[in-house]
């Protein structure tokens, strides 16, 4: 049997990847697409101790966890839509209405 | 064969996320995703919880990811795959055949020769997810369905084309 510490050494990685992703890319679409990256690596240290625990609450949180990122999914993408018919771009760095 | 098949699924995920990062095409970038998730959604069935990859396949891979590439198809901030570079995807269209006729073969064996009982009463079912979840996470469930309703009819509002447009 694969130890859980395994899992949660990869599910680690893969947070970590999709944060540094999320600094590195430049596009507003790809930017949003590490956000499920780092989602999904939490998904799976939920599922590694619920199974280390012998419990089921952890694959109850993933399924509260994927249905919150499936309705982040549809507002994150209106709003880029929006985005993008105001300014025609989705580069992350023309987002300077604010001045930031 | 648990740890080879961690190890195969770890390295893919790791693959396709060093991908998405090298990669300059956002579409590239979904299908990335989409392959990470599949991968995933073995190593969820892995650790006993074959109802949650499902969940993942269905909802993550099938539905988040469709919305997804309709966006970047409606943006289509760059052109697509000249003609010529398409002739290797008639090569992988016939591996990704080949595996797949494999895998039913597999599925089908187990079907004429079952060697097991059918694994209902095991940890991680639906049966058992389904009462927890009409039970002890009653409260959460509900609000994450107005959650939804919201989320949903915002996104609707949000996107609408104005009528004076």
């Amino acid at each position: 049997m694969v130890p859980t510490s395994y899992f949660i050494i990869l599910s680690a990685i893969l947070f970590v990847l999709g944060a540094f992703a999320f600094f590195v890319k430049r596009d507003l679409i790809t930017q949003f697409l590490c956000i499920e990256v780092m989602l999904s690596a939490a998904n799976l240290a939920f599922i590694a101790f619920a199974k280390s625990a012998s419990s089921l609450d952890g694959q109850i949180i993933v399924i509260f966890i994927i249905t919150v990122a499936a309705a982040e999914a549809a507002v994150g993408l209106a709003i880029i839509l929006l985005v993008y018919r105001q300014k025609k771009t989705i580069k992350s760095e023309d987002m300077n209405l604010m001045k930031g | 064969m648990a740890h080879f098949l961690f190890f195969l699924l770890a390295i893919v995920c790791i693959g396709a996320v060093v991908a998405m990062i090298f990669s300059k095409n956002q579409a590239y970038n979904a299908l990335f995703i989409i392959l990470l998730f599949v991968c995933l959604a073995g190593l969820f069935g892995l650790l006993n919880a074959p109802f949650i990859a499902v969940i993942q396949i269905i909802v993550y891979a099938g539905g988040i990811m469709v919305l997804f590439l309709f966006v970047i198809m409606m943006i289509d901030l760059q052109e697509g795959i000249p003609p010529e570079r398409k002739r290797w995807t008639i090569g992988l269209s016939f591996l990704i055949a080949g595996v797949l006729i494999i895998e039913l073969l597999f599925a089908l064996k187990g079907f004429l020769f079952p060697a097991q009982a059918a694994t209902a009463g095991s940890p991680g079912s639906p049966t058992d997810l389904g009462r927890l979840l009409f039970t002890k996470y009653l409260y959460p469930f509900e609000i994450t369905s107005v959650l939804i309703i919201v989320a949903l009819v915002g996104a609707m509002i949000l996107v609408k084309k104005k009528d004076s447009d």
